[in-house]
C-alpha cells in the first residue's frame, strides 16, 4: 500500500490544533519505548516523568517557576517568528537581562523597593534589548543572517557572565565560589500567593501573553509583522518598512527574554551564578512552535515543557535515568511536531496498489 | 490553408486520439463532465474555453498527469491507458506548457539534455537541435545560455524538445500569450508545416482570431462540458465568443477618444533604475506623462521591464531623484508606497500570490493591506474590524467575487476571482491615478469585461489610468494612447487610432530580435477559408 502527500489547497484548521496533540501522543509513546530500552518500566517511567511531578502544591509551585521564563521568552519568539525573524539567541538575551538588572541590584542594595525593583526590571529589559540590538544592526545594515549572529552571541553572553561572577562581581564573603552576593530583599521578586513560590513573574507572564495576543491579532503593528512574515513582497507593496519591523520584532523578543532573565535571578536564584539558565532560551523555541506561534498557545506549551524539566529531575532521582531525558523528550517533541504540521497543508492519499484500469470500451 | 488541405486528404481516417465520456470530479467542482474529443491525423484542433472551463484538466488527462474518473481514451483506434507523462511521450504525445521549465543559467542543449532519460540520446544532441530548428523554421543557437534568450526563443526550445521525440500529437497550451505578432506568424507557419508532415496539434487558446486563422476544427468547452464542435473559419469571432461564455457579449466600444491633453497628472522624467532581481531588466531613460481622464497602455512582451516599472511607479523601488516622478507637479520619486497612496495613487502588480495579496490571510485582511491608508481602516493603531469587513464586503459585491465572505482565506479563491477582488480593492479607493500591471491575467472574459467597464468609468470621472499589459487586444480596445516597453525602454506614446499592428509588433521585438523585418500579411493573421 502506497501513500502520497497531496496539497489541500488551504489550511486545515482542525490540524492546526490536532497536530500538536498528535505530536504529544507520539512523543509519549516514543519516550516510553526509550524508557524500556534503558531498562526502566515504561508505564511507571512515564508516570514518574509526566504525572508525579504535578501532584501536590509543591509540584504546582515548581511548575509555575519553570514555566514562567519559558512563556515569557516563548511569546516574544512567537511574535518574532511570525515576522520571519529567526531569533535563536534568546538564551543570550536572557543572560544579559540577568547581568544588567543584577548589576543594578548588586550596586544599589539599599535603595527602597519601589525604586530599586522597577529599575532592576527595566535594566533587565534593556539588557535583553541591547543584546538583540546587535543582531538587528548586523541584520539591517549588513544583511547578516540573524540565526547565526544571535546564536553566537549566546556563547559570548554566557562567558561574559562567567567572567563577571568569577572576578569583578564575585562575593567577597562567598568562600571563593564563582557567584555574586545574594540580592537585597528590595531587589527580590515578591511572592504573590503566600505559602507557595509563585511570584509576580508568573502573573506578568500571563498578562504579557494576553497583551501580545491582542497586539498580534488586532493592531496595525501586529498586522505588519504578520504580513512581513507571510509575504515579504506584499509587505513592501503595502509600504511597510522591513528594517523597522526587524527592529521591532527583535526589540520585543529581546526585551521579553531580558525580563525573563532578571525575574529568574531576582526570584528563584536570588543571585548571579555561572549559569542562570538551563537552556530556557532554546526550549522556548519549541514552546513557541508547539504553541502554534500564538501567545495563548504558548502558555499551554510553556507548561508542558516546564513539566519536562521537572520530569527529568524526577526520572533521575526515582528511576536513576540520566537527566538528558529532558532534552531527548524536548527534541522528540519538536521532531514530531514539525512532522505532524505537514498535515495542515497536505493530506495523505492512498494510492491503489496497481494502476486501476480506466473503463475502456472498444471504438467502432 | 496547408493544414486544411492536408487534413482534407484523409477524410474518413481513424482518429489519432479519441476521448469519450471523460469525467473528472474535484471536491466541489466537476472539471470535466462527459467530455468527448476527437483529433484526426494531420489536424490542427482548437480547444477553446474561458479560464476554468476545464481545458487544463482535459489536457492533463491526455498527457497522463491526471487520471479520469470515468470515460475512455483511444489512441489510433486502440484503447489506451495513459498513466503518466512518460507513457504519453512513449505513445507519441508531446506537450509545450504555458510556463516553461528551463534553467536560466544553462545553455539550450543542456536544458534539452536534462529532459532526456536515456543517456544514449545525448550523443550529437546539439547537431540534432540545430537540424530540427532549421527544418521547422525555429531559429535557435544550441550553445546560447537561456537567460540571454527572448521568451519567443525560449518557447522554441520547448517545441524543439518535443519534436526530438518525433511526436504524433503536439499539445500547445496558450502558446502565443508571450509572443510578438511577428513571432506568432512564424509559429503558425511552423505548426502548419508540422501538421502537413503528419503531426496533429491540439491548440489551446482563448484568442479567437488566432483559432480562426490556424485551426481546422474547434471543440468549445464551458463549465466542464463540451458545448459545441465547429469549423472556426466558418464562424465569426463574435459567434465563437458567445459559444464560449454563457452571457451574450455586449458590444464593447470603449474608445472614448478624448483629445484633452490637459495638465499631466503623472510625469516620468528620464526614469532609470537598476533591477533588484537577478536576470531582471534595468529601466533606461523612461519619459512619459499621463493626463487626467486618460488611459495609457504600455504593451510589451513579458520580462522586458514591466515588473520593474511597476515597482518604480508604486514606490517599492525609489527613483534616483525625487523630481524623476511627479504627481500633479509634486515630486514623489522618494516617497514610499504609503505616501503615494495618500496622494491618490492606487496600483496593483502583476503577481497576485505574495505580492498583491497574502494568500494565507483573509480577504478582509487583504483589503486592509493596501486599503488602510485611503480607506481609514485603522483607529488608534488598531485595525477597525467593522470598517475593514465592510470594505471587503463592498468589493465582493461590486465586483461579483465568488467567495464565502470577507473571512475566506485568499488562497481559497480561484486566480480570476482573487484578481477581481484585488482590482476592486484598488478601484474602490477612489484613486486619482490608477496603475495596473496585467489587469486581466487569468480572468475569464465576463469578469474581464466588468474590469474594463470599471476602468473606463474611473477614467471618465477624471482619474488617470496606466495599464501595463501583454494583451495587445486589451490595450487597443481600452486605451487612448499606447507605448511599448522593450528591454527596459519605453517608446514615445502614440494615439491608439494611429497605431498599426506592424509598427507595434516591431517595437515589441525591440532591437534584440533577429527577425523583426519580416513581411506581415495584410490582415493580422491569414485566415484559411
Amino acid at each position: 500500500m502506497q501513500f502520497r502527500l497531496e496539497p489541500r489547497g488551504e489550511r486545515a484548521i482542525f490540524w492546526v490544533y490536532a497536530s500538536p496533540a498528535l505530536a504529544i501522543v507520539l512523543t509519549i509513546v516514543t519516550t516510553m519505548a526509550l524508557f524500556a530500552l534503558m531498562g526502566a518500566p515504561p508505564v511507571k517511567g512515564i508516570y514518574t516523568f509526566l504525572i508525579a511531578p504535578l501532584l501536590g502544591s509543591a509540584g504546582i509551585s515548581a511548575l509555575a517557576l519553570r514555566a514562567t521564563p519559558l512563556i515569557m521568552i516563548g511569546i516574544g519568539l512567537a511574535l518574532c517568528y511570525r515576522a520571519n525573524v529567526w531569533n535563536i539567541g534568546a538564551d543570550g538575551q536572557f543572560t544579559l537581562g540577568a547581568i544588567v538588572g543584577g548589576g543594578l541590584a548588586l550596586h544599589f542594595p539599599n535603595a527602597p523597593f519601589f525604586v530599586l525593583y522597577p529599575a532592576v526590571l527595566l535594566g533587565g529589559i534593556l539588557g535583553g534589548m541591547g543584546w538583540a540590538a546587535i543582531v538587528a544592526v548586523l541584520k539591517t545594515r549588513f544583511n547578516a543572517n540573524e540565526i547565526l549572529t544571535s546564536l553566537m552571541l549566546t556563547y559570548i553572553a554566557a562567558l561574559l557572565l562567567v567572567w563577571l561572577v568569577t572576578d569583578p562581581w564575585r562575593d567577597p564573603r562567598g568562600f571563593g565560589f564563582p557567584q555574586s552576593a545574594m540580592f537585597s530583599p528590595n531587589a527580590t521578586t515578591p511572592i504573590i500567593i503566600p505559602g507557595t513560590t509563585i511570584d509576580l513573574g508568573s502573573l506578568l507572564a500571563i498578562l504579557l501573553a494576553l497583551a501580545l495576543w491582542q497586539i498580534l491579532g488586532r493592531s496595525v503593528l501586529g498586522f505588519q509583522l504578520r504580513v512581513a512574515g507571510a509575504a515579504p513582497r506584499a509587505a513592501r507593496y503595502a509600504g511597510f518598512s522591513n528594517n523597522r519591523l526587524i527592529w521591532i520584532a527583535l526589540m520585543i523578543s529581546g526585551g521579553l527574554s531580558g525580563l525573563a532573565g532578571i525575574i529568574e535571578v531576582t526570584g528563584p536564584i536570588g543571585q548571579l551564578t555561572t549559569s542562570v539558565t538551563p537552556g530556557y532560551g532554546f526550549t522556548a523555541v519549541i514552546v513557541a512552535f508547539l504553541g502554534r506561534l500564538q501567545p495563548i498557545g504558548v502558555i499551554f506549551a510553556g507548561l508542558l515543557l516546564a513539566l519536562s524539566y521537572l520530569g527529568g529531575d524526577a526520572a533521575q532521582i526515582d528511576l536513576h535515568l540520566p537527566n538528558a531525558v529532558t532534552g531527548i523528550f524536548q527534541g522528540i517533541l519538536l521532531f514530531y511536531l514539525l512532522a505532524c504540521d505537514i498535515l495542515i497543508l497536505y493530506r495523505f492519499k492512498r494510492l491503489a496498489p496497481s494502476p486501476r484500469p480506466v473503463a475502456t470500451e472498444a471504438l467502432t | 490553408m496547408m493544414a486544411m488541405g492536408a487534413a482534407g486528404r484523409y477524410p474518413g481516417a481513424t482518429p489519432l486520439l479519441h476521448l469519450q465520456g471523460i469525467v473528472k470530479q474535484f471536491p466541489g467542482c466537476r472539471a470535466n463532465d462527459d467530455v468527448d474529443l476527437s483529433i484526426a491525423p494531420h489536424e490542427i484542433h482548437a480547444l477553446l474555453g474561458e479560464n476554468g472551463a476545464g481545458k487544463s484538466t482535459l489536457v492533463k488527462i491526455i498527457y497522463g498527469v491526471m487520471k479520469p474518473d470515468a470515460g475512455s481514451i483511444a489512441w489510433q483506434g486502440k484503447p489506451a491507458l495513459i498513466g503518466s507523462p512518460a507513457q504519453a511521450r512513449a505513445l507519441g504525445i508531446g506537450m509545450v506548457f504555458q510556463h516553461f521549465s528551463l534553467f536560466e543559467a544553462l545553455t539550450v542543449t543542456e536544458n534539452v539534455a536534462l529532459g532526456l532519460t536515456d543517456k544514449a540520446d545525448r550523443v550529437g544532441l546539439a547537431d540534432r537541435i540545430a537540424d530540427i530548428s532549421r527544418r521547422y523554421g525555429l531559429p535557435l543557437d544550441p550553445a546560447r545560455s537561456v537567460h540571454d534568450l527572448s521568451v519567443g526563443e525560449r518557447q522554441r526550445i520547448e517545441i524543439v524538445r518535443c519534436l526530438l521525440q518525433k511526436p504524433k500529437l503536439l499539445i500547445m497550451d496558450e502558446p502565443t500569450s508571450v509572443l510578438t505578432p511577428q513571432e506568432v506568424f512564424h509559429l503558425f507557419a511552423t505548426l502548419r508545416r508540422l501538421a502537413d508532415e503528419g503531426c496533429s496539434i491540439l491548440y489551446i487558446s482563448h484568442k479567437l482570431e488566432e483559432i480562426r486563422a490556424l485551426c481546422r476544427r474547434a471543440t468549445i468547452m464551458r463549465l466542464g462540458k463540451v458545448v459545441a464542435e465547429c469549423i472556426p473559419a466558418e464562424k465569426s469571432a463574435r459567434e465563437l465568443a458567445e459559444l464560449m461564455i454563457s452571457a451574450r457579449l455586449q458590444p464593447q466600444s470603449f474608445a472614448h477618444s478624448i483629445d484633452n491633453q490637459g495638465t499631466p497628472r503623472l510625469v516620468l522624467d528620464r526614469l532609470t533604475i537598476r533591477s533588484n532581481q537577478q536576470f531582471g531588466t534595468d529601466l533606461k531613460d523612461i519619459s512619459l506623462s499621463i493626463a487626467a481622464g486618460e488611459i495609457l497602455g504600455i504593451a510589451g512582451i513579458a520580462g522586458n521591464g514591466q515588473s520593474e516599472l511597476m515597482d518604480a511607479l508604486s514606490g517599492e523601488i525609489p527613483a534616483g531623484r525625487p523630481e524623476t516622478i511627479t504627481l500633479d507637479g509634486m515630486p514623489i520619486g522618494h516617497d514610499g508606497p504609503r505616501d503615494r497612496r495618500r496622494r491618490g495613487c492606487c496600483f496593483l502588480p502583476e503577481e497576485r500570490n505574495g505580492h498583491g495579496a497574502v494568500t494565507s490571510m483573509t480577504l478582509a485582511e487583504n483589503g486592509f493591506l493596501s486599503g488602510h491608508v485611503r480607506g481609514a481602516l485603522q483607529r488608534l493603531g488598531l485595525i477597525d474590524r467593522r470598517r475593514t469587513g465592510e470594505f471587503a464586503r463592498a468589493i465582493i459585491k461590486a465586483f461579483d467575487v465568488r467567495t464565502t465572505g470577507p473571512e475566506a482565506e485568499a488562497r481559497s479563491l480561484s486566480g480570476g476571482n482573487l484578481q477581481k477582488f484585488l482590482i476592486g480593492r484598488e478601484m474602490l479607493q477612489q484613486p486619482t491615478l490608477l496603475m495596473l500591471n496585467q489587469p486581466t491575467w487569468g480572468v475569464d472574459a465576463g469578469a474581464a469585461a466588468a474590469i474594463y467597464e470599471a476602468i473606463v468609468a474611473l477614467a471618465r470621472n477624471g482619474a488617470a489610468v496606466l495599464i501595463i499589459s501583454q494583451d495587445l487586444d486589451e490595450i487597443l480596445m481600452l486605451c487612448d494612447r499606447i507605448a511599448v516597453i522593450a528591454s527596459g525602454r519605453v517608446s514615445v506614446p502614440i494615439p491608439v487610432r494611429d497605431a498599426t499592428i506592424e509598427q507595434i509588433g516591431l517595437q515589441m521585438g525591440g532591437t534584440a530580435m533577429p527577425d523583426h523585418n519580416v513581411k506581415l500579411p495584410e490582415t493580422r493573421y491569414a485566415v484559411s477559408a
